[in-house]
């Protein structure tokens, strides 16, 4: 791997960690599987495209950050006030969101940007260099887990964390347990939709297509970053979870340069996935045939 | 305080399974009144503290609390005004975060979700003190996960929760039932303090026959939805175990038929 490519791999991984982030929000604290965030993303593409080619980049991310709260709130109002359960409300929004998202578009299925200004191009113009995009994207990132890590701190974030580990204990406190699943998935999504939005201008390029599979993908993030980077306190689990995207982008990277093809990527996001999350039951399949095929030692007598 | 006026609740209505739970329930409270409840299982006694905390909507009756007619108002509202501890330990606090920060929760109770930090150093102080009160070594235990506690200590914590912001009402579900009988004093123990101390009014659920005699100032019987015995004052002074039970399948017309309630 070239170095280049390996700038380029962080870079990646740091955008998307702004998803895991998201996804740590709903998925985690809230204790929601959340499936909106296959939509709300290319929301925030879109909308950070189209901005952008008006000539308003900035104006793109944080428009797109309000939409993808806004797609958050559908779901969360399927869920609390409609009484739909939480998977199928995530899904009914992700349908919903391709139409809307088309329509962001003006019916196209794909944009890309050609020579207009970008966020990374505008910094690029600023402070020069080739780590322009590193830097930019990690001064967001930075900025966000901090504003992230002061919001869980507020009595709201509490009551936000509560409401994942027990909604009746919040209720019995007297807190609306609709209104902070409202204010939790409102802001996973704002965050998934700027991650859309800031790809999109780094790449400078969006289509309708680009949401499938990001649940998977920011999920396993948020779990590898978990393992491997530990969870011991707060601060530490939402650097594990951004990390933990940039080790994900890292396999990916690798897998692509051992040979594997470009369209067999989703299969292997979903098997990471699917083995990350099963493998404390794995391992206790394994130790069980450890046991059984072992010599027996009859316990020692006095 | 509290008034209950032709309460009813019916549960799977219009199915085989229909059951009245509730049978146009009539209940007064003073203040400062500690009323514990007895009865057999399926008497209501829960039912009757899910209609008034607001987890089940009722279909008749009224239910008025401090002078607030609360029949219709939904559960998180009336928590405001409600102190709640239930049977189960896992019910009551956020089992993810400290001690201190379910604690902050408590303290907050009633006041607007907003921006301000969870936590400060002037509350950390005021609730350490509280917490010394439980005599449970907690206090210096804030920064700890509540999953790490016992469930015994988790009641503790809980019942001290729910009083930390003094309710006009304290519903105590058989909140000692899952634990050991040591923990189980105490933390009934902890209750006669905080409630005497508080001047709580309070309702207590119980299937220990002389604990229901032997706390509070009134005791409640219910038998099919409805209360069959109400005894205070020196009727209640009087009254042993075996004279409860003998009342019971007078007023009731059937056999204690429950060991639990019989027993310990």
């Amino acid at each position: 791997m070239s170095f280049q490519a390996i700038i380029g791999t962080f870079e990646l991984g740091i955008i998307y960690g702004i998803m895991a982030l998201g996804v740590f929000l709903s998925f985690r604290t809230l204790n929601m599987p959340d499936l909106t965030v296959d939509g709300s993303f290319v929301t925030g593409a879109a909308v950070s495209v189209v901005l952008s080619m008006s000539g308003h980049p900035i104006l793109g991310l944080i428009l797109a950050f309000i939409a993808g709260g806004g797609a958050g709130c559908i779901t969360a109002f399927l869920h609390t006030k409609l009484k739909i359960q939480a998977l199928l409300a995530g899904i009914l929004a992700m349908l919903a969101l391709y139409s809307i998202n088309l329509k962001i578009m003006s019916g196209r299925a794909n944009i890309a940007l050609l020579n207009q200004p970008t966020v990374f191009s505008e910094f690029e113009k600023i402070i020069g260099g080739d780590y322009s995009k590193l830097i930019l994207a990690s001064l967001i990132v930075l900025f966000l887990i901090i504003i992230f890590y002061l919001f869980l701190n507020t009595r709201l974030g509490f009551l936000l964390r509560a409401t994942g580990d027990n909604d009746q204990m919040v209720r019995a406190m007297g807190v609306n347990t609709d209104m902070t699943i409202f204010v939790g998935l409102g802001i996973a999504n704002a965050f998934v939709a700027l991650c859309g939005a800031l790809l999109a201008q780094y790449q400078s390029y969006v289509d309708v297509g680009m949401g499938v599979g990001m649940v998977v993908i920011a999920l396993a993030s948020v779990i590898i970053g978990e393992v491997v980077f530990g969870i011991s306190s707060l601060m530490r689990r939402l650097f594990a979870v951004v990390l933990g995207s940039c080790l994900y982008r890292f396999f990916i990277a690798i897998a692509l340069e051992l040979g594997l093809p470009a369209d067999d990527l989703k299969l292997v996001s979903a098997l990471i996935v699917a083995l990350a999350i099963s493998a404390p039951v794995l391992k206790e399949h394994y130790n069980r045939l450890k046991r059984k095929y072992s010599p027996t030692k009859p316990p020692a007598s006095k | 305080m509290l008034k209950l006026a032709g309460v009813s609740k019916t549960f799977s209505i219009g199915s085989i399974n229909e059951k009245r739970a509730l049978d146009r329930v009539d209940l007064s409270l003073k203040p400062g009144e500690f009323v514990t409840v007895i009865g057999g299982n399926g008497a209501g006694k829960s039912t009757l503290f899910n209609c008034i905390s607001g987890m089940y909507e009722i279909e008749e009756g009224q239910i008025i609390l401090d002078g607030m007619d609360i029949t219709n108002q939904p559960e998180y509202k009336r928590s405001r005004y409600i102190g709640r501890v239930f049977q189960d330990p896992l019910k009551g606090t956020a089992f993810d975060m400290t001690i201190e920060q379910n604690l902050a929760i408590a303290l907050g109770k009633g006041q607007p979700a907003d921006f301000r930090p969870g936590v400060t150093k002037k509350n950390i102080k005021y609730l350490q003190e509280r917490l010394a009160l439980l005599d449970l070594g907690l206090e210096d235990r804030m920064k700890d996960k509540v999953g790490l506690l016992s469930g015994g200590q988790r009641q503790a914590l809980t019942l001290l929760m729910a009083t930390l912001v003094k309710p006009k009402l304290l519903l105590l579900d058989e909140h000692t039932a899952a634990l050991d009988p040591a923990i189980a004093k105490k933390v009934m123990e902890l209750t006669r303090q905080l409630v005497e101390k508080e001047n709580l009014s309070t309702l207590m659920i119980t299937h220990n026959m002389k604990a229901s005699l032997e706390f509070g100032t009134r005791t409640i019987m219910m038998h099919d939805g409805k209360i069959i015995m109400d005894i205070k004052g020196e009727e209640r002074n009087t009254m042993t175990v075996d004279k409860l039970i003998a009342q019971f399948e007078k007023r009731s017309g059937t056999a204690l038929e429950n060991d639990r309630m019989l027993l310990s």
